[in-house]
């Protein structure tokens, strides 16, 4: 009987023993983690001057349509008349009318405002992201049209899929109390 | 002097000037109004964050407790099912779920790693409690708090009893499991625990179509094969298991004595119950010793093997890394620069990137994964040869007891227990 207990006492020990090692090995870890860590959480953003408007916004997020819309720096517009970002290259004549829009689901609405200005708002429903009007505005026009990660429709996946396939790094981890790149009113990126 | 300078300044502000008006010229400049046209907002919706995070650091804390609670206290596996069906509602279907412990130890890799990334409170606290209370209680985050554990629980129909080789080697998958998500997150590769998690698309309903797949795969397979994912595939697990070993508490079946009447045996959908070994059964296997002592000394052997599979294997695993597919590609097939329709190397060609800077870039990573993957192979190696010493110890066991390591503190055994408190 005696012998079994102390069996038994030796085995406890040991546990015990090896639970503190854990704990310590845990508490290690998550020191070293914490000294490292920040208060604020991180999502997802593109930096719109690294995006090279290569399309796979619209068909790799994991939601559909993607979580990431085009949004227009208005203060960067020039309000043109023949828009690079709603008019295909080859439009036959400068209408809403849909064949002559880049957008594949008309999400651009065009409004006349004054001779001879146009203003152009996003329709973030129907934008599902495809980075045409992108591309057309930033090589004919300013730039104002850019693509960002909309935060009540993006999950904040733990790993951004978008961001695995982004041919550019644009899609990058920002601050959640600065949880956009708008391009406001620079045509470049101003810090670099 | 003073009036160079006043020069020097001048030139300085010049430059900074001209610098600032060029980075703001625009092809089209932006139109005086005279119609009072006002220019509307853009729209920025606020992320969920700051405090929603914690909240769900408490709800995870909460329903943690009431596991441990519910598995060692009230022994109610009834509480336990409701508490697995909140958390498969809340962690799972509303919060999607992400963020998951099962996946937040790549974060904290990834913070040890990548000095551009430091993780976040909330994922530290994600990752640690469940390891926590697992180091006290056991698995009881298995139980009761893990939305993917809650999703196969719920399913099981009619479970079979594995063989134990098939048990033992297939639990040596999630150590593999383990061993490669550590690499791909310390090397900013890629987040395979979650890439490949085959129940978040069910969660969100919407998921690449092979995702889909798989998860419902998985769920009709976890039918018959209860929890395949828990037992043979969840990384995080591992740790779980390591934790739960050592446990200062843990569910025991009998509410007070075993009187051995076998009621139990069948109970555990997990092969999780170790049964009674009598000395006779000892004896009899033969003289454990010797096989001992010479698994032992194989150890160093496997550790050697796996580094060697390691090895063997960085070059392909070095090529899930965007830098190193790239630069290979562009290696072995030259031509492929004249492809319009490959987005990578078009972009890559477009951006001014030389052809050097990237070899030297997918070099470096190569180097990483080298060193990465035999550090993973020796550890496998290490973990194949400790599985094996465990073949050979025989424990002298009286009751039938949960095994610690495999035990998910489920709860179903304690109802099948006749003994009164
Ligand atoms: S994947 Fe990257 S480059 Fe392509 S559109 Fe999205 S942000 Fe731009
Ligand atoms: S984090 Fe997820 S939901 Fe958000 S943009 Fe990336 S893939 Fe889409
Ligand atoms: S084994 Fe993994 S997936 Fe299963 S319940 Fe535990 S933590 Fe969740
Ligand atoms: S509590 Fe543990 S031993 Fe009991 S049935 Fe559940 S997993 Fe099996």
């Amino acid at each position: 009987m005696e012998s079994k207990s102390k069996s038994k006492n030796r085995r406890e020990f040991i546990q015990s023993g090896v639970r503190l090692s854990l704990a310590l090995a845990l508490g290690s870890v998550s020191g070293l983690a914490l000294s490292r860590s920040i208060k604020d959480d991180y999502v997802w953003q593109i930096d719109p001057f690294e995006c090279t408007q290569c399309g796979r916004c619209a068909t790799d997020c994991v939601m559909t349509p993607s979580a990431v819309k085009c949004v227009h720096a208005y203060d960067l517009c020039g309000y043109c008349d023949l828009c690079g970002g709603y008019f295909k290259p080859d439009a036959n004549e400068l209408t809403t009318a849909a064949e002559n829009q880049l957008c594949p689901t008309a999400a651009i609405e065009r409004k006349f405002i004054e001779e001879p200005y146009f203003e152009y708002i996003i329709n973030e429903d129907l934008c599902i992201g495809c980075a045409k009007c992108v591309k057309g505005c930033t090589s004919f026009g300013n730039g104002s049209l850019h693509l960002q990660i909309i935060h009540d429709i993006c999950l904040n996946c733990n790993d951004c899929s978008i961001a695995r396939v982004c041919p550019s790094d644009a899609i990058k981890r920002v601050k959640a109390t600065e949880a956009y790149n708008i391009k406001g009113d620079f045509t470049e990126n101003p810090e670099s | 002097m003073k009036r160079k300078l006043l020069y020097i300044f001048l030139t300085f502000i010049f430059c900074i000037t001209a610098l600032t008006s060029y980075s703001q010229q625009q092809r089209f400049p932006k139109p005086e109004f005279s119609s009072g046209y006002e220019q509307p907002d853009v729209v920025t919706p606020e992320p969920r964050s700051g405090g929603f995070e914690y909240l769900d650091v408490a709800v995870l804390l909460v329903v943690l407790s009431l596991a441990a609670w519910f598995a060692l206290r009230k022994r109610s596996r009834q509480g336990i099912l409701w508490l697995s069906v909140f958390t498969l509602v809340y962690f799972g279907f509303y919060r999607n779920g992400c963020i998951c412990s099962v996946g937040s130890f790549q974060n904290i890799t990834l913070s040890f790693f990548d000095a551009g990334y430091s993780v976040s409170i909330s994922t530290l606290l994600f990752f640690l409690l469940p390891l926590i209370f697992a180091l006290f209680f056991g698995r009881v985050f298995c139980a009761g708090a893990c939305p993917l554990g809650a999703i196969q629980d719920l399913l099981i129909v009619k479970p079979l009893s594995l063989p134990k080789w098939l048990n033992k080697t297939l639990g040596l998958i999630p150590y593999i499991y383990l061993a490669l998500a550590v690499l791909f997150a310390a090397t900013g590769t890629d987040f395979i625990v979650c890439r490949y998690d085959p129940f978040v698309g069910i969660f969100r309903m919407d998921a690449k179509f092979h995702m889909i797949v798989l998860g419902i795969s998985f769920l009709l397979m976890g039918m018959f094969v209860a929890r395949p994912y828990c037992r043979f595939l969840c990384p995080y697990g591992v740790l779980l298991s390591w934790m739960s070993r050592f446990s200062k508490w843990h569910l025991t079946i009998t509410p007070s004595l075993c009187i051995k009447c076998k009621l139990c045996t069948t109970s555990c959908p997990f092969d999780a119950i170790d049964f009674p070994v009598n000395e006779k059964e000892i004896v009899q296997s033969g003289p454990g010793t010797k096989k001992f002592i010479v698994y032992a000394m194989l150890i160093p052997l496997w550790i050697v093997a796996g580094a060697f599979v390691g090895e063997r294997s960085h070059l392909y695993l070095s090529r899930a890394n965007q830098n190193v597919y790239l630069a290979e590609l562009l290696i072995s097939d030259p031509e492929i620069k004249n492809d319009p329709d490959n987005i990578d190397v078009q972009t890559f060609l477009e951006s001014g990137k030389t052809m050097e800077t990237l070899v030297e870039e997918a070099e470096v990573m190569r180097g990483q994964f080298k060193t990465g993957s035999m550090i993973a192979g020796g550890f496998i190696g290490l973990v194949i040869g400790l599985t094996l010493i465990n073949t050979t110890v025989f424990r002298k066991r009286q009751d039938y007891v949960p095994h610690r390591g495999n035990c998910l503190s489920c709860g179903r055994c304690m109802d099948y227990c006749p003994v009164e408190k």
